[in-house]
């Protein structure tokens, strides 16, 4: 087997990647332009043939990484002998080298499904969709090929690596990447839709509705990918926390604000045939963000750790070609965008009304994130001022504008397109809103400790939750016809309606699960010996003892805890911190129990030298709907992308004979 | 050790091995104040405190030593009977604004704080305008002889 699949055979693999994909950047868009239907050809088998060799070097380094071929510099620099397979395998893409290959993969994976499943859009459209994908495709191949070789060597083979950062050595991290990047990635079709629209100076119905479901996967990727990061830094630092407001977070949390606002907006170019030069410019913009994510957390602008390459060229490399590729589309949708011509005109209070609305504040939302996120290093760079730029700020900005989205999403559903009656939808949500504020009321008067922000988050969720049902309990009569026809009428309804139900009523889970979580959950820090004990929420901590425990590639002190209610046992809490062989660092392993309305929390610290140990408690209301609700909003993506006219229907262009049109005509000829 | 949250998240893109300490809770040993009420002040306020090593982490959270100190320091103000604000000067005043995850308002963060609402009201004005000229374009041009006449039929014999 040895030398089946070696490192220069990927290596080479690259190189003929980087080659297919110049080639399938130029030769089709020229042949779309000049109308020459060989060249235009060139596209489909140059998309699957650089997905071929990407995959092919991908497959030659996750190989070496497998067998521990330490002569591969990536190996060597971030995997071990000693570690348990499926890091091995994980740790592929735990490198600068490796993640950027993962991206690369990802990018021309899209590019033959494109190329696979596209057979429907016209073959000049699809020519330079593969173009400008490969385009992208090329600045990446070039990145990775010129400075970043994830498959070079190192003479003399050194004996045994580095090891593997042990944060990532952990389930949870090890598959967030690759669902990370099938989200932030896959926004790269809805740009590479984008960009070929404004060549071709067309964007109408048929076209968004090729984009969507490419946005609407992307989207939900990118959703558990974020979801998943969360949940990890939950049970991985050891306090709890659920989100930071991190740079690093920002940088994934930005797409995911646009590509929210694309979604809706596409819906309108679809249905309505207008709002699409708002659009083009949001595909743009949503995929640029991604970029720029990868920019800010690949060059070294964020000072500490997240500087990973910290040779500059890197650095310099992908901020040119952010440059390039921002900076030519949009002068591109400058020039092309005011001859797309809109459609459908509709008033202010209607459907696409509400539509705009959810795109304006998820813009400002979205712009707020890049100020405070970008700030702090702007202000650096051009005053060399230091400022920080924390949690509070984006509370206080980000916040507010949550609220009447959050507000409008149950309403706009309600609307009919082109012209509503707002009264019409006050009245027929009057019971929701009844039923919201009597929530409100009674958690109210059954707890302590509430505030108004907390207030307003628990009438909005139910709010959410519950007014996102209404527009399902009209579609299927409920209550007014025989609940057996109701039935038929909701197996018959159009799974984008399931779709859009269960994401808004998701979307109220998880703000019911923050808003809990922020203003109820406790925690108490101590230093405990054994056989003491400590109380939180009206359950009691007592320490057990402490002992070391050895895993295959680290040692733990593990802490137990037992945990009982009333004097009756509740669980039992074991906690640790872990050592990793040759490496500085520890990591926490916090114990996490659900419980009625919440979860136990406790995370073990150092030992203060007389046999006692500092502990953490947490009492976690509520957590545990972020995230389910997050899933269920998932869930909602993928019922909507199942959707008949997803699946079939060749989608027509305008002046295709349509059915409904010639019947007219033939009519209008008697 | 403030580099561990930094790098844990770091790690959230999966991007790199790190050459970090770790990335731990605070679960350091900390002397508490023996008055239960001053203890939560300062608990209150070393919530709004970054730990300056670490990526927009409280002092609060951090494991880092230097989070330690700083919260003991904190602990020793209250303790000479410092008000939560003569504390939190105290700090700004040894490691400037820097310290304070809140950005204060002045000349040099004006941007950063009235950018969100500027951002909106732009917005909000460009879809006013939107809808402005949407009005003034319509009506849609009538209806041809033929169109309406089409139409006339139709509606004369619904199952066409």
């Amino acid at each position: 087997m040895e030398g089946q699949l070696t490192a220069e055979l990927g290596h080479f693999a690259l190189l003929l990647a980087l080659m297919i994909a110049a080639v399938q950047a130029v030769v089709p868009l020229i042949g779309a332009q000049r109308d020459v239907a060989p060249w235009i050809a060139v596209a489909r088998p140059a998309a699957f043939g650089q997905f071929l060799m990407v995959a092919v070097a991908f497959a030659a380094l996750m190989r070496a990484f497998l067998i521990s071929d330490f002569s591969v510099s990536a190996v060597y620099q971030s995997s071990h002998s000693q570690m348990f397979w499926l890091y091995k395998l994980t740790g592929t893409w735990g490198n600068h080298e490796g993640s950027l290959l993962l991206w690369i993969l990802i990018l021309s994976g899209f590019g033959a499904a494109v190329a696979a499943f596209g057979t429907n859009l016209p073959p000049a459209l699809q020519a330079r969709v593969l173009a400008v994908q490969a385009m992208i495709g090329v600045g990446f191949l070039s990145f990775i090929v010129f400075t970043s070789n994830p498959l070079a060597r190192v003479i003399p083979v050194p004996p045994e690596g580095l090891g593997l950062n042990p944060l990532l050595q952990d389930p949870g991290l090890a598959f967030h990447p690759p669902f990370l990047y099938l989200g932030y990635v896959g926004f790269s079709m809805a740009f590479s839709f984008a960009v070929a629209a404004l060549i071709e100076g067309r964007v109408d119905p048929a076209w968004a509705r090729w984009v969507r479901p490419w946005t609407l996967a992307a989207w939900c990727f990118l959703t558990i990918g974020i979801t998943g990061g969360s949940w990890w830094s939950y049970y991985e630092l050891g306090w709890g926390g659920f989100w930071f407001w991190d740079p690093v977070e920002n940088a994934s949390f930005m797409p995911w604000l646009a590509g929210t606002a694309l979604l809706h907006s596409a819906i309108v170019v679809e249905r309505r045939d207008t709002l699409k030069s708002w659009t083009v410019l949001l595909a743009i913009l949503t995929f640029s963000l991604s970029l720029l994510g990868t920019f800010i957390v690949r060059s070294g602008v964020l000072t500490s750790v997240h500087a990973f390459a910290t040779d500059p060229a890197r650095g310099m490399f992908i901020l040119g070609f952010l440059i390039v590729v921002i900076g030519g589309s949009l002068t591109l949708y400058a020039l092309r965008a005011p001859a797309l011509k809109s459609g459908g005109l509709f008033a202010p209070i209607s459907r696409e009304g509400a539509l705009v609305l959810n795109n304006l504040l998820l813009a400002t939302a979205c712009a707020s994130v890049l100020l405070g996120t970008l700030y702090p290093l702007l202000l650096d760079a051009l005053t060399g001022d230091k400022v920080t730029v924390g949690p509070p700020f984006f509370d206080a900005t980000f916040g507010p504008l949550m609220v009447p989205l959050l507000a409008a999403v149950t309403v706009g559903p309600m609307l009919p397109w082109k012209r509503a009656d707002l009264m019409g939808a006050a009245q027929r949500l009057r019971f929701v809103f009844i039923a919201a504020v009597l929530v409100g009321f009674v958690t109210w008067i059954f707890t302590t400790g509430m505030s108004w922000p907390a207030a307003v988050g628990i009438v909005l969720s139910v709010w959410l939750v519950v007014g996102s049902l209404v527009p399902l309990a009209e579609r299927v009569k409920l209550f007014s016809v025989p609940f057996t026809e109701s039935l038929q009428r909701a197996a018959g309804m159009p799974r984008s309606v399931w779709g859009m139900v269960m994401a808004h009523a998701g979307l109220g889970f998880v703000l019911l699960g923050i808003t809990v979580l922020l203003t109820w959950q406790t925690e108490l820090g101590t230093v405990l010996k054994p056989g003491q004990s400590a109380s939180l929420n009206g359950y009691t901590f007592t320490f057990e003892g402490a002992g070391n425990v050895r895993g295959p590639n680290y040692t733990a002190v593990r802490g137990v805890f037992s945990v009982t209610r009333d004097g009756r046992p509740v669980t039992t809490l074991a906690p640790e911190t872990r050592s990793y062989v040759g490496s500085a660092m520890t990591t926490t392993e916090a114990s996490i129990r659900p419980v009625w309305f919440g979860d136990l929390y406790a995370a073990i610290g150092e030992s203060d030298g007389a046999g006692g140990f500092a502990a953490r408690f947490y009492f976690k209301p509520f957590v545990q709907w972020i995230w389910l609700g997050a899933m269920v909003m998932v869930a909602g993506g993928f019922v909507s992308l199942s959707d008949r006219r997803h699946r079939v229907g060749a989608p027509a262009r305008r002046g295709a004979p349509a059915g409904g049109k010639i019947r007219t005509e033939a009519s209008a000829a008697e | 050790m403030n580099r561990i949250r930094s790098a844990a998240l770091a790690a959230l893109m999966a991007l790199a091995a790190l050459t970090g300490a770790p990335a731990l809770a605070q679960t350091t040993i900390d002397e508490v104040l023996p008055d239960p009420a001053m203890e939560q002040r300062a608990i209150a306020i070393h919530k709004q405190l970054r730990c300056l090593v670490c990526q927009n982490q409280s002092i609060h959270e951090s494991n880092a030593t230097l989070a330690h100190d700083l919260r003991m320091l904190v602990r020793e103000r209250l303790a000479v009977g410092d008000t939560d604000e003569q504390a939190i000067q105290y700090l700004v005043t040894r490691y400037g604004d820097w310290v304070l995850l809140k950005p204060p308002m002045k000349p040099e963060t004006l941007a950063l704080w009235l950018g969100p609402p500027i951002i909106l009201i732009v917005g909000g004005v460009g879809a006013f305008v939107y809808f402005r000229r949407a009005r003034r374009r319509a009506p849609e041009a009538p209806l041809s002889e033929a169109e309406q006449q089409r139409a006339r039929r139709m509606l004369a014999d619904p199952a066409d």
